[in-house]
């Protein structure tokens, strides 16, 4: 291993200007917990690191309007951010699902996302967050969709020397619940063999919820759903994201399609999760074959629906507990 | 291209120089001499180097030590009174029968204490959640969990 110079900028300028000095031999460092593994292994032999580990601009949760995160910002922070749990859950699932304690310490979103692995656990829930990235450059800044943000596996559209300063969301209802599901064989340190987060936004047709008492059960929420079947609960907006099964995160847009509009029940459910199955290409790989993870699309695609749904028609999480799943 | 840097290691002030390429686990091992923290795998998996960084439970491993300037690092040997005393947290370890080959431990005890630091009387899924990212391969985890949770004063 090469020695290199590391280098701790306090400005997103001053980073962007060490990185064109260094002749394109630089590396951005945040959290380290990819970069480290990649120099140990010799896959990566950087002429300097740049840090942006002390760069203030970088490191904000702003809930004025939306939600901005910058690009800085550990994964334990996001999993323990209050608004974040409310509104943005699929959000906290993921970042809570990480790792280890010990890599969501400092492990940051923006490295998550700018490695582009197909499996990162965080890309799911911003594309299903209508999130934007935020990219700064030596000609200012710009935002780029998430959705054309990934190119494949480990290829994001930056420029040369530029950084990713953060991630901007807009703002959802109450009416708006979200989930992602990660799907592994062990709970922790493990990465996802699949992932899956869905956003829905549903409108009451007719009065408010009416049986509220019935919504303070522990029952699954299956159940709790037929109970509605006479209330017209119509899903208003939908989003799907599944996470390795193609070489970027990717929409299953036909599947978003086929929930818009629907009124809600299990059974379509189970029809949305066969069109998202159809719609995804797994292939083999040590941590699941093709077409066990295409029928784990298909089944978890129908969970995250109706955990997000269920965030939003039983919102209060004491009622809601995770062994049901 | 050694550079001199300055940090709190175990309430001490420390000042060494560093090449920028090294981790922080390898200037407690090999520079500082600071055996208790271990290296397992070096890639993040194992959780033996953990040590607390402002509060944090941290694999040391894959710590540029250039981040460590400023910062006020604890680790296993930090805990043990100067009299020779243990700590609650290795005293119960003791006591609960939690060690068997012991290489884990450090790493195990950093990260309780790390939680137990923050909350005095944590839940199962609170301790779980803590040593997740700390393997262990001989007891099977149910000791340690116990003797965590003694620490807390519950049984």
């Amino acid at each position: 291993m090469g020695s290199f110079e590391y280098y701790k900028p306090e400005s997103v300028a001053e980073a962007m200007a060490l990185m064109e000095g260094s002749g394109g031999k630089g590396v951005y460092i945040s959290g380290g917990t990819d970069v480290m593994v990649l120099i140990r292994q010799r896959k990566l032999s950087p002429g300097c690191l740049i840090s942006l580990r002390n760069v203030r601009d970088l490191d904000y949760v702003d809930t004025s309007s939306g939600l901005a995160v910058g690009s800085a910002v550990t994964h334990n922070a996001i999993a323990k951010n209050d608004l974040i749990q409310k509104r943005y859950t699929a959000l906290s699932d993921a970042a809570s699902k990480v790792g280890s304690l010990q890599i969501r310490n400092v492990a940051t979103m923006g490295g998550n996302i700018c490695n582009a692995a197909p499996s990162a656990d965080t890309a799911c829930p911003l594309l299903v967050l209508d999130a934007s990235v935020v990219i700064a450059g030596k000609s200012g800044e710009r935002a780029v969709p998430i959705d054309e943000f990934f190119l494949g596996p480990n290829k994001v559209a930056l420029g040369p020397g530029e950084i990713v300063k953060g991630f901007a969301m807009p703002a959802f209802s109450e009416k708006t619940g979200s989930a992602y599901i990660k799907h592994t064989r062990r709970q922790a340190m493990d990465l996802p063999m699949l992932g899956v987060a869905a956003r829905v936004t549903i409108r009451i047709d007719g009065n408010e919820i009416g049986c509220r008492d019935a919504l303070c059960t522990i029952d699954n929420i299956s159940n709790v759903l037929k109970r509605f079947e006479d209330e017209k609960l119509v899903c208003e907006d939908a989003r799907i994201a599944l996470g390795v099964v193609a070489p970027r995160p990717m929409r299953a847009k036909k599947a978003e399609t086929a929930l818009k509009g629907k009124v809600i029940s299990e059974g379509l459910f189970e029809e949305i999760g066969e069109i998202a199955a159809s719609e995804c290409q797994p292939r083999d790989s040590i941590r699941g074959e093709a077409w066990y993870r295409r029928d784990m699309v298909r089944v978890l695609t129908k969970r995250a629906i109706l955990r997000a749904v269920d965030r939003v028609i039983r919102p209060d999480d004491t009622i809601w507990p995770e062994r049901l799943w | 291209m050694k550079k001199e840097i300055t940090f709190t290691l175990n309430n001490e002030k420390i000042n060494i120089e560093a090449d920028p390429k090294w981790t922080l686990l390898y200037v407690l091992r090999e520079v500082l001499e600071m055996t208790g923290t271990k290296e397992g795998c070096g890639y993040g998996e194992c959780g033996a180097c953990t040590v607390i960084i402002d509060g944090q439970a941290v694999n040391s491993c894959l710590y540029p030590v250039m981040e460590a300037e400023g910062r006020s690092i604890v680790t296993i040997e930090g805990l043990m009174a100067k009299n020779g005393e243990l700590d609650p947290i290795q005293k119960a370890f003791v006591d609960e029968g939690a060690v068997q080959c012991g290489f884990c431990i450090p790493g195990m005890i950093m990260s309780a204490k790390a939680l137990l630091d923050r909350k005095p009387k944590p839940t199962d899924e609170e301790i779980k959640e803590s040593i997740e990212g700390n393997l262990c391969r001989c007891t099977g985890y149910v000791k340690i969990i116990d003797a965590i949770k003694s620490v807390g004063g519950g049984r």
